[in-house]
């Protein structure tokens, strides 16, 4: 895979087929229903714990907005990852291209994604800084994979959009 | 968010409150003075607001790079002042990030769930 900015656009160019099928699962990988752990996580508490009053008016005011936030951000990643839904044979090494406007969308949606994975999962800080780990032997490792894979191109799209 | 009912209640529980102090005062034959009284009613709202801080908490899995982008955009803070707090947030576990009013603070901390950063609005104590 390469990855490169080019004019107001990031090529993601040179996809393999197993890295274009994570990229197709970021907005699923970011849907935290079902999974208790991943929805107190991205809809974590506002206050340390004695505010009842102030919570209980954040969930019904704040955290709508929230999820409608944190969906138009996935959606509009679904949108781009259609390009990868082509024709073309499956093995084939596909590219990608976001652009720039949409970097803010693909930083919250692969954030999310990455939170809910943790959550789901329940990897510890150790785990999480193991970035040499290998080879995927298991759901899990894959998991952990798709976690440092996200971050990478998060880290990629802050170089861009701040340089 | 609807804050003013809450603002409000609290008033309205003070009041209470001070009626209260007074009214058991006087039923245990005490001699209550008006200067109290006159102290908390003349409270303005942001004498009421002011101890409150917005605190980040460390998250294993967002990226510090990412941590630090975020304070920059929600407070306007230059990039050495945004990464010293990342780093205080990686280190120590929290970082206070802001401290202020109480309406400002709640703005700050949706800003921040918003980038889905760990954070709570504390009571100064």
């Amino acid at each position: 895979m390469e990855i490169r900015r080019r004019n107001d656009k990031i090529e993601l160019s040179e996809l393999d087929p197993f890295l274009a099928e994570l990229l197709r699962q970021i907005p699923t990988s970011a849907d935290p229903s079902g999974a208790l752990a991943a929805e107190q996580r991205l809809f974590s508490s506002p206050t340390n714990g004695k505010e009842t009053e102030f919570r209980s008016e954040w969930k019904m005011y704040v955290e709508p907005e929230l999820r409608r936030l944190f969906q138009t951000a996935t959606q509009t990643v679904a949108t781009d990852l259609e390009q990868l839904n082509g024709n073309e044979k499956s093995l084939a090494n596909r590219t990608l291209c976001i652009p720039a406007k949409h970097a803010d969308a693909w930083l919250s949606a692969l954030n999310q994604a990455r939170l809910v994975i943790a959550a789901k999962n329940n990897f510890t800080e150790t785990e999480l800084n193991d970035h040499f780990r290998s080879p995927i032997g298991s759901r899990r490792d894959l998991s952990l994979f798709q976690v440092n894979f996200y971050g990478f191109l998060q880290e990629f799209i802050l170089r861009e959009t701040a340089s | 968010m609807s804050r003013e009912p809450r603002r409000d209640g609290e008033c309205l529980a003070q009041i209470k409150e001070i009626a209260g102090t007074s009214y058991a005062n006087q039923k245990a034959g005490t001699i209550t003075t008006a200067e109290p009284t006159i102290e908390k009613e003349t409270r303005s709202e942001e004498d009421l607001d002011v101890p409150w801080q917005v605190v980040v908490h460390n998250d294993p899995v967002n990226l510090m790079s990412y941590v630090t982008m975020v304070f920059q955009r929600v407070f306007g803070y230059p990039r050495e002042k945004a990464e010293r707090h990342m780093l205080e947030v990686h280190h120590k576990g929290r970082s206070i990030l802001w401290s202020g009013m109480r309406e400002p603070a709640e703005l700050y901390v949706q800003q921040l769930h918003g980038y889905l950063l760990l954070a709570t609005l504390e009571k100064v104590s």
